[in-house]
């Protein structure tokens, strides 16, 4: 009952989210904050996982299917292939989710327990829209870029420590990289990561905006953010992949 | 004028509020006093919408506000400003920024004649020269002037003022107290404050409301309050020695 409780009060929020917006140059103003906030300010953690991420399914690769029948240039095939479909898109909306999604929720339900919703509704402001629309469009037009460069930089980071540690030559790792290479699993990584990024920022704040108490029921609100996008980004990616893939 | 009729709240199965029956006059600061749980916020937030009461309604100019429309509600709520206790400015906001946020969202006016707006509250509420400074900058008493700024932006007929004394010394108290007296008046505004501040109550209460155990327990005027025999009332009033010292004075003790 509990959790038709939330799922129900989710919906209802996105419906209040979802509405005409009072001064749409105020919410473009807002969304263009927030791409700076949730988007360009990850950038660094981003380009840092990948790369390693990137690194560590090369050696992972080259480790586990050492044999003479099987083709060196596969270690770039299967890095190309990792990162595309499931470790750019999945693993980094993981990460997302702790970073962006703990900061909406932090955000707002330090707002909510400060009374500055109150304020914005007693005002007529409509306050779920005001304050995440803005935060969802901005996650939906900087997540796929984000996305994008986290998938050069890890295919550059399997190729880095691939040709510097002399598991793979350059040339065997582009030609895997390069190899039966199907554009729809790009489209299928972006849907994914639209969809993520919706759910990080529509869960984490329902989260903050629902919050009720003080500074510690805050913390709890962050933290319930992060576990609930989670869980929600890992059905998601089962039920995507179901759809979209076979 | 705000008029509340037969009004009942309940948080579960706990009655807040039973039955409240008040009229709030335009042009006056009136006051909803009690002691801390009463209910006089919880009154505040029924009023102002931000809670739905089990029954009774709610009268602005004879709008019932929670039958209105959606729509309708938030329009009547562009003629509402409040000053909250914590003033509940926004922290990513400058001082000027949170003063004109009302002002953007709503108003159909050139930016150059918001930014006037908006210097004029200020000025009004006695803040110059702080409007590139953030809330945090600022003191407790300068938050709740700009917080009273922000309140009369849009030009409201209603304002709602919860504990605005709070965390403030006497003299800023005092401050505040003129402040929203002058504004009342000159706006001609109808005026609802919740304290339990008594010396809010000697300097700005013009129509008290007070409220004891979730119901309307007494209302009057000032001069009323000093001599009346309702034993809550009084229990909650003189309850400080310089209010007793009052009553002594006024030959009651």
């Amino acid at each position: 009952m509990n959790l038709l409780f939330h799922i129900g009060h989710y919906f209802q929020l996105l419906g209040e989210v979802f509405s005409k917006p009072e001064r749409f140059s105020l919410y473009w103003k807002r969304t263009v904050e927030e791409i700076d906030l949730l988007g360009v300010k990850s950038l660094g953690i981003v380009a840092l996982l990948s790369v390693f991420m990137g690194a560590v399914i090369t050696i992972q690769t080259k480790t586990n299917i050492e044999s003479v029948w099987i083709p060196a240039y596969v270690v770039g095939f299967t890095t190309r292939q990792s990162t595309i479909l499931e470790f750019s898109p999945t693993i980094i909306s993981l990460i997302l989710a702790g970073k962006v999604g703990s900061n909406i929720a932090a955000e707002i339900g330090s707002m909510r327990v400060k009374e500055q919703i109150d304020a914005l509704d007693i005002m007529g402001v409509n306050s779920a829209g005001y304050l995440i629309l803005p935060k969802i469009a901005a996650a939906v037009i900087i997540n796929p870029f984000l996305i994008i460069i986290s998938m050069f930089l890890s295919i550059f980071g399997g190729w880095l420590v691939g040709t510097s540690t002399g598991i793979i030559s350059s040339s065997a790792y582009i030609q895997g990289v390069q190899w039966d290479f199907e554009p729809f699993t790009i489209i299928y990584a972006l849907t994914k990561t639209i969809v993520f990024a919706i759910i990080i920022t529509t869960v984490s704040a329902y989260q903050g905006y629902y919050t009720q108490g003080g500074t510690r029921e805050v913390g709890i609100s962050s933290t319930k953010a992060v576990v609930y996008s989670d869980v929600v980004i890992l059905i998601a990616n089962y039920l995507l992949t179901q759809l979209l893939l076979i | 004028m705000i008029e509340v009729k037969n009004l009942s709240k309940k948080f579960g199965q706990v009655p807040v509020l039973q039955d409240i029956n008040a009229v709030f006059a335009k042009g006056r600061v009136n006051q909803v006093i009690g002691k801390s749980g009463s209910g006089k916020s919880v009154l505040c937030k029924c009023i102002v919408g931000l809670h739905v009461p089990e029954e009774g309604v709610v009268l602005y100019d004879g709008r019932s506000f929670h039958t209105l429309e959606k729509e309708e509600k938030r329009e009547v709520r562009q003629e509402i400003g409040m000053l909250f206790q914590s003033s509940a400015l926004f922290d990513s906001l400058s001082v000027l920024e949170n003063v004109l946020f009302p002002l953007r969202m709503f108003a159909t006016m050139a930016e150059s004649e918001m930014l006037d707006r908006a210097q004029l509250c200020l000025k009004r509420v006695n803040i110059e020269g702080k409007d590139k400074l953030f809330p945090s900058e600022i003191s407790g008493g300068m938050q709740k002037r700009v917080g009273i700024a922000r309140a009369i932006a849009m030009n409201p007929q209603y304002l709602f003022v919860d504990e605005p004394n709070s965390g403030l010394d006497p003299q800023t108290s005092i401050v505040i107290d003129n402040l929203i007296n002058e504004i009342t008046v000159e706006y001609g505004m109808t005026t609802i404050m919740i304290t339990h501040d008594m010396n809010s109550v000697m300097e700005a209460g013009d129509n008290i409301l007070f409220i004891h155990e979730g119901k309307a327990w007494w209302q009057g005027t000032r001069q009323e309050l000093l001599v009346s025999d309702n034993p809550e009332l009084n229990a909650f009033i003189f309850a400080s020695g310089l209010m007793r010292k009052v009553r002594e004075a006024m030959g009651k003790g």
